[in-house]
């Protein structure tokens, strides 16, 4: 299998004056290509800091990880730009979307910093938009979306650079139980098509869906399960 | 380049959806900026104004020259005592002019208060009487249509006049009175120009306006027990003025036998000096100006500044967003500085354009007024203009740039995290 994340014994520690947290205490995890892993766990598991180190938002304190072969830690800010713009495709729970520019715009956003030119930013925006079947909404703000058509304007967003993984954090956590659905089904689809999925959620009902379901609990996996094909 | 140009459309596109949804945080910093340039163009315009009317007014009297009145020795030299008075001669004119190879030009100077009369109007004016030089040297102008004395109105003795605005105003009612006449101790005199007005800052016996100038060899056969008042000169350049006066006082001293050192057997009133002065102090005024209007528009920047920050504070999630999706430090930078500039360029436009608005009506009004007069028309130049931009573009870009340095040094875990 090809291996797409491997993270190694990585620690994460944050110091806020005297006091020291270990949100992960010695972490590996090994994600392979088109696998479909929900991370779940109780909050303060360390799941968020595993989600921001995983989509390189943040370094581990020590350890290594690999993502698509490159080492990533130690790497100055605008790689790790580079990195995150061509490898991780994030949807975050309260969408993220810049209220002042209308879908087919918020989309663009990742093609603008990749260096894509403009025929083409719009053009892959606009099939992308199509693809999350909102090829009618293109011209509108966020504001003028349901909260499931802002999230699938955001799905669009993170896989219009054709990422590595698709980095998802509680997506469905501020819809309704239908949009949740549709959302889910969004990805299952996806799946089915190739993309690498880690999703992270406390909800179980949709981590069930998911091909492997890794569990953290004080910083560390406690469990490890992956469903029969 | 190619990036470049399409990210500097994306930073425009973005500023213009800003410009709509913070129309009213926009308007106020842009009006800040507009206010401090205006302070700052119509502060150093009018420093402008008054510095060169300084100029031209305390050049009224006339460029680099110097007035000599004789006075009395205070030592004993040759043989003879302290106190002696001491008197010019139309020989003296002579002497100083072939004698002193640092003076270009004298004039002599008689004076005396007559009654100058047009009918039964009289006005109880200075007449005096001087050399065709005399006009160049104390900066009197003839009107179009008019002249000053010339060299055969001295030979000839001729009846002639050159009247001060005022007088020729008081005496017709009009300035344009060439070649009519008026009467001076019984005597008619054909006016053959009036001077044109001006502002003097320094002067002796009177402003020129209120004088009637005829020849002094006219002059002279008028009043023939009358003594000469003073001697005008003008060194041949601004910097032989010192040597000048050394000659002058070693020349006439030799004529009169006294010491070339005794400063006070001659009074010598020589104009560089305040010219320097006056120059100075008009320097000086447009420095203060300038520094007040620098200090408005560095209070304006700073509010650019705050501004700029609560932006960057608020729009922190935003920049922890563009991070994530894969901006660089400066692509997140970019668009801030280039809010701050633009907003620092609109108000310094609105500021210059409002500035030379009102610098233009204030031109047109008519001045009347001796004060108004003095204070000068406010004058707008190129370099305030040059200064007044360039203090604001860095004004602008500085207000940009740290809190977006600021920003973009946060680790976007943190800031997508921000409330």
């Amino acid at each position: 299998m090809d291996k797409l994340i491997e993270l190694r014994d990585v620690r994460k520690v944050y110091s806020t004056g005297r006091l020291e947290v270990q949100a992960l205490r010695g972490l590996d995890l090994e994600v392979g290509r088109n696998e479909y892993v929900a991370i779940v766990g109780p909050s303060g598991s360390g799941k968020s800091t595993l989600m921001n180190i995983l989509g390189c938002l943040d370094t581990p304190s020590s350890g290594s990880y690999t993502l698509s072969g490159e080492a990533v830690a130690g790497l100055d800010r605008n790689r790790l730009a580079e990195i995150r713009n061509r490898h991780i495709g994030f949807v975050f729970q309260s969408f993220n979307l810049l209220p002042y520019a209308t879908a087919l715009e918020n989309v663009e956003l990742p093609l603008l910093f990749a260096g894509v030119s403009a025929k083409e930013r719009r053009e892959r925006a606009a099939a992308m938009l199509d693809r999350v079947e909102l090829g009618d909404r293109m011209e509108h703000k966020p504001t003028e979306l349901s909260g499931g058509q802002m999230q699938r304007v955001a799905i669009a967003r993170a896989l219009v650079n054709r990422p590595t993984i698709l980095l998802a954090d509680e997506p469905t956590g501020n819809l309704d139980s239908a949009s949740g659905k549709a959302i889910v089904s969004l990805f299952e689809e996806l799946h089915a098509a190739g993309q690498t999925i880690v999703l992270i959620t406390h909800d179980s009902g949709i981590a069930k869906l998911a091909s492997r379901v890794v569990r953290v609990q004080d910083g560390q996996i406690v469990e490890d399960v992956r469903a029969a094909a | 380049m190619k990036t470049l140009l399409a990210e500097l459309r994306l930073v425009l596109r973005l500023f213009q959806a800003d410009v709509t949804h913070n129309r009213k945080r926009i308007a106020l910093t842009v009006i800040a900026i507009g206010w401090g340039t205006l302070s700052i163009v119509m502060l150093l315009s009018f420093g402008e104004g008054l510095r060169q009317s300084f100029h031209v007014n305390t050049r009224g009297m006339g460029v680099g020259i110097a007035v000599v009145w004789p006075g009395a020795t205070t030592r004993a030299w040759a043989g003879l005592p302290a106190g002696r008075p001491i008197q010019f001669t139309d020989e003296d004119a002579e002497l100083i002019a072939a004698r002193i190879p640092e003076i270009d030009g004298v004039s002599r100077e008689y004076a005396t208060r007559r009654g100058v009369s047009v009918g039964e109007k009289t006005v109880n004016a200075r007449v005096r009487g001087v050399d065709a030089s005399f006009g160049a040297m104390r900066n009197i102008t003839p009107q179009p249509g008019g002249r000053f004395l010339n060299e055969r109105d001295l030979q000839e003795k001729r009846r002639v006049v050159v009247l001060g605005d005022e007088l020729a105003q008081d005496l017709f009612g009009s300035q344009d009175v060439v070649g009519r006449t008026v009467q001076i101790q019984q005597s008619t005199f054909t006016v053959v120009g009036v001077a044109v007005p001006k502002t003097m800052m320094g002067m002796y016996s009177g402003p020129d306006k209120g004088q009637a100038t005829i020849p002094a060899t006219t002059y002279k056969s008028m009043w023939t027990d009358h003594r000469m008042s003073n001697l005008i000169y003008r060194p041949v350049s601004p910097e032989l003025g010192d040597q000048a006066k050394a000659q002058l006082y070693r020349i006439l001293g030799g004529r009169y036998r006294f010491d070339p050192a005794d400063e006070r057997a001659l009074g010598v009133w020589d104009t560089r000096r305040n010219q320097q002065i006056t120059d100075n102090i008009g320097l000086g005024i447009q420095m203060f100006l300038g520094l007040i209007g620098a200090l408005t528009l560095f209070v304006g920047g700073m509010g650019v500044a705050n501004i700029m920050y609560a932006v960057v504070q608020e729009r922190t999630r935003e920049i922890g967003l563009k991070m994530a999706l894969g901006a660089k430090a400066r692509q997140v930078m970019a668009p801030f500085v280039v809010e701050a500039l633009m907003m620092t360029a609109m108000g310094g436009l609105l500021g210059t354009f409002v500035g030379l608005v009102i610098i233009t009506a204030i031109g047109l009004v008519p001045v009347t007024d001796d004060a108004l007069a003095f204070l000068g028309k406010p004058t707008f130049s190129l370099p305030i203009a040059a200064a007044t931009a360039l203090i604001l573009g860095s004004v602008g870009t500085l207000a940009g740039f740290f809190p977006a340095r600021r920003a973009a040094a946060i680790q976007p875990a943190v800031s997508l995290r921000y409330e």
